[in-house]
């Protein structure tokens, strides 16, 4: 496909993937890689929560001792969070403050052991994974979606209507889960409860991630549709416009040729823009239209055709198509008018064709016997098939050919 | 005989000083504006007789100009003007306001001769417009809201016919035995219903069949 470089240096319209409209609202989550003791989490964390990233690393190291959780919460925050995109070297790691938070969690360890203080067992699971659900739920919505949300659209609030609802169940019943086993009741149902409440919160953190996946597919795809049709405008242009001036500044000395060519490439650009793309042959006002548009190249005639509603080509029809194409002919050869007009109506019961030109006319009575066009090509052929034709000219006055054929004959 | 004030607004400054070499000395060109808000401050300004308007410009089209105009009650005769052929604007534009509409291969004394018609009060139809106007009153699946308004009569039908044959005024008045006053009251009457017509499958169906 040749493109024209102009329009291959046409600027990209692509959607706009922030919303000018939420200057203030929070960036989405994202690890930052400069700075970082682990993988960012907890400073990109405390950057969504304006906190100090002391706090969330404490916090996150005070959670690990507490049966792990914090090791949970940060695993999957470190999966579902996306990189921050830095151009250039990435930054290695602090690993000071990696032994720093390090000797600090073994030193809460061992005091918890010695202690026995991180006792919840099990029980605070439930409670890990209600809270990493609600989490991940919370930094998947970046700003553009959390202004869809907000913006109404019914099948987004309902989408979100029904997450969120999910959400809430699942925290609400990992916090009976927490108090049911610390409580050390009905021990042997917990088990069920909290398999329900693993599966559900695995859900819960897949659900926005397929989703965001989703959509990331539907926004390519979009876009790749767009550019193939900027492609094929190109190379319409190139292929017919460009071409036809360049023809046109070949022939400028032949003003008949530059007429010629000027008009077929209206035509053409004319049905590019504003026919339906169909079958030329499919039904009489496409067939009417292209039978004008070649005798218009053969003759260099101006054609001007009407329709008034369409139906399926018949048999009998191709022949009335026939004898139009015939009567364009001899308007173009011999009646020298400048334009000659095409109507072609289709009602209930029978297709009507004018061809029509304001020409020189002649008498009809005259035109030797031996004279195939409007005897055989015209009159014959639409009376072989069921039709009529009937002609009116003058001298001075021009010709009108009427043909008319049934429906269904 | 009473020269006719003229309005140019047309986006491509070729097309308006080729319109104005072409009419022919009945007219006189007042002016020449470029696009919505210009053409609206020509209008105000110079008070043409009729606007020659196109169809597709900068800032809203000529619908736009039509809407502004007519909409501040001013009395201004307006002829569309337009290299389009497509059902939409046709219809649109006549909808919108305008008297005729011609497209932009007319030759000079032609669109000399529908300038003066417009200015005169009377109505224009290209073959083309007629051949709309066919298909649209005959797509009747639903039953007239205003019988009056919504469907046309038999000599209307003809007339309409007779334009889309290529057929002039005084040639139709010929063919069917009327002066041409009656064909120019016909076709003006057939305007008025496009304009009025409370079927909006007028417009809608424009749209949906695409038939050009």
């Amino acid at each position: 496909m040749t493109m024209l470089p102009e329009m291959s240096e046409m600027p990209n319209a692509t959607m706009p993937n922030t919303m000018p409209g939420a200057p203030e609202a929070p960036p989405r989550l994202v690890r930052p890689m400069t700075g970082r003791v682990i993988a960012g989490v907890a400073q990109g964390a405390a950057a969504q929560l304006r906190l100090d990233p002391v706090v969330m690393r404490l916090a996150f190291v005070l959670l690990t001792v507490v049966d792990g959780l914090g090791f949970v919460a940060y695993a999957a925050l470190w999966m579902f969070t996306p990189k921050e995109q830095l151009k250039g070297r990435v930054p290695g790691r602090d690993w000071g403050q990696l032994a720093a938070y390090g000797v600090l969690w073994l030193v809460l360890a061992a005091f918890g052991w010695l202690t026995g203080a991180p006792s919840g067992g099990y029980g605070t699971w439930p409670l890990a994974i209600g809270g990493v659900g609600a989490l991940i739920l919370w930094q998947q919505a970046d700003p553009d979606r959390r202004q869809r949300w907000m913006s109404g659209a019914v099948q987004q609030v309902n989408a979100t209507w029904v997450r969120t609802s999910i959400g809430a169940l699942l925290v609400v019943v990992g916090a009976i889960g927490f108090l049911a086993a610390s409580g050390e009741l009905a021990k042997a149902g917990t088990g069920l409860v909290f398999t329900a409440v693993v599966v559900g919160g695995i859900a819960m953190i897949a659900a926005p991630w397929l989703a965001s996946l989703i959509q990331e597919l539907q926004r390519e795809r979009t876009e790749r549709i767009r550019q193939e049709e900027r492609a094929e405008m190109a190379a319409h242009v190139h292929d017919s416009v460009l071409h036809t001036l360049t023809l046109i500044q070949r022939n400028a000395h032949d003003s008949r040729e530059v007429t010629r060519l000027a008009r077929s490439q209206e035509r053409e650009l004319r049905n590019w823009l504003y026919q339906p793309k169909q079958d030329a042959d499919a039904t009489l006002a496409a067939a009417v239209r292209r039978v004008a548009a070649e005798e218009e190249d053969a003759h260099g005639v101006h054609i001007e055709v009407v329709c008034v509603g369409d139906c399926e080509l018949t048999e009998g029809l191709v022949a009335l198509l026939h004898a139009a194409r015939q009567a364009m002919v001899n308007a173009a050869k011999y009646s020298e008018a400048s334009v000659i007009s095409v109507y072609a109506e289709v009602e209930p019961e029978e297709v009507t064709v004018f061809i029509r030109d304001r020409g020189k006319g002649f008498v009809l009575d005259d035109v030797p016997e031996d004279r195939m066009g409007i005897r055989q090509s015209i009159i014959g052929r639409m009376e072989r098939n069921g039709g009529s034709a009937r002609i009116r000219t003058e001298p001075g006055d021009g010709t009108e050919v009427m043909l008319t054929m049934k429906r269904n004959p | 005989m009473k020269t006719v004030r003229v309005l140019i607004v047309d986006d491509h400054r070729l097309f308006r000083s080729g319109v104005r070499a072409e009419l022919g000395p009945s007219i006189q060109v007042v002016g020449e504006a470029e696009d919505v808000d210009s053409a609206v401050k020509a209008i105000a300004e110079l008070a043409p007789d009729v606007v020659l308007l196109d169809v597709h410009m900068p800032g809203g089209g000529g619908q736009e100009v039509l809407r502004r105009v007519l909409g501040s009650g001013a009395q201004v005769r307006f002829l569309a003007l337009s290299v389009s052929d497509a059902a939409e604007d046709v219809i649109g534009v006549i909808r919108g306001g305008a008297r005729g509409y011609v497209t932009k291969t007319i030759s000079g004394a032609e669109l000399t001769d529908a300038i003066i018609r417009v200015s005169e009060g009377d109505a224009v139809f290209s073959p083309r417009l007629a051949g709309f106007v066919l298909d649209a009153f005959a797509s009747t699946e639903a039953p007239p809201i205003d019988p009056e308004l919504d469907s046309l009569t038999q000599r209307e039908r003809e007339v309409l016919r007779l334009i889309a044959r290529g057929y002039a005024y005084k040639e139709i008045a010929k063919e069917l035995f009327i002066s041409v006053k009656t064909v120019e009251t016909h076709v003006s009457s057939v305007l008025r219903k496009l304009q009025l017509s409370n079927r909006h499958e007028l417009s809608r169906w424009a749209t949906a069949r695409r038939l050009v």
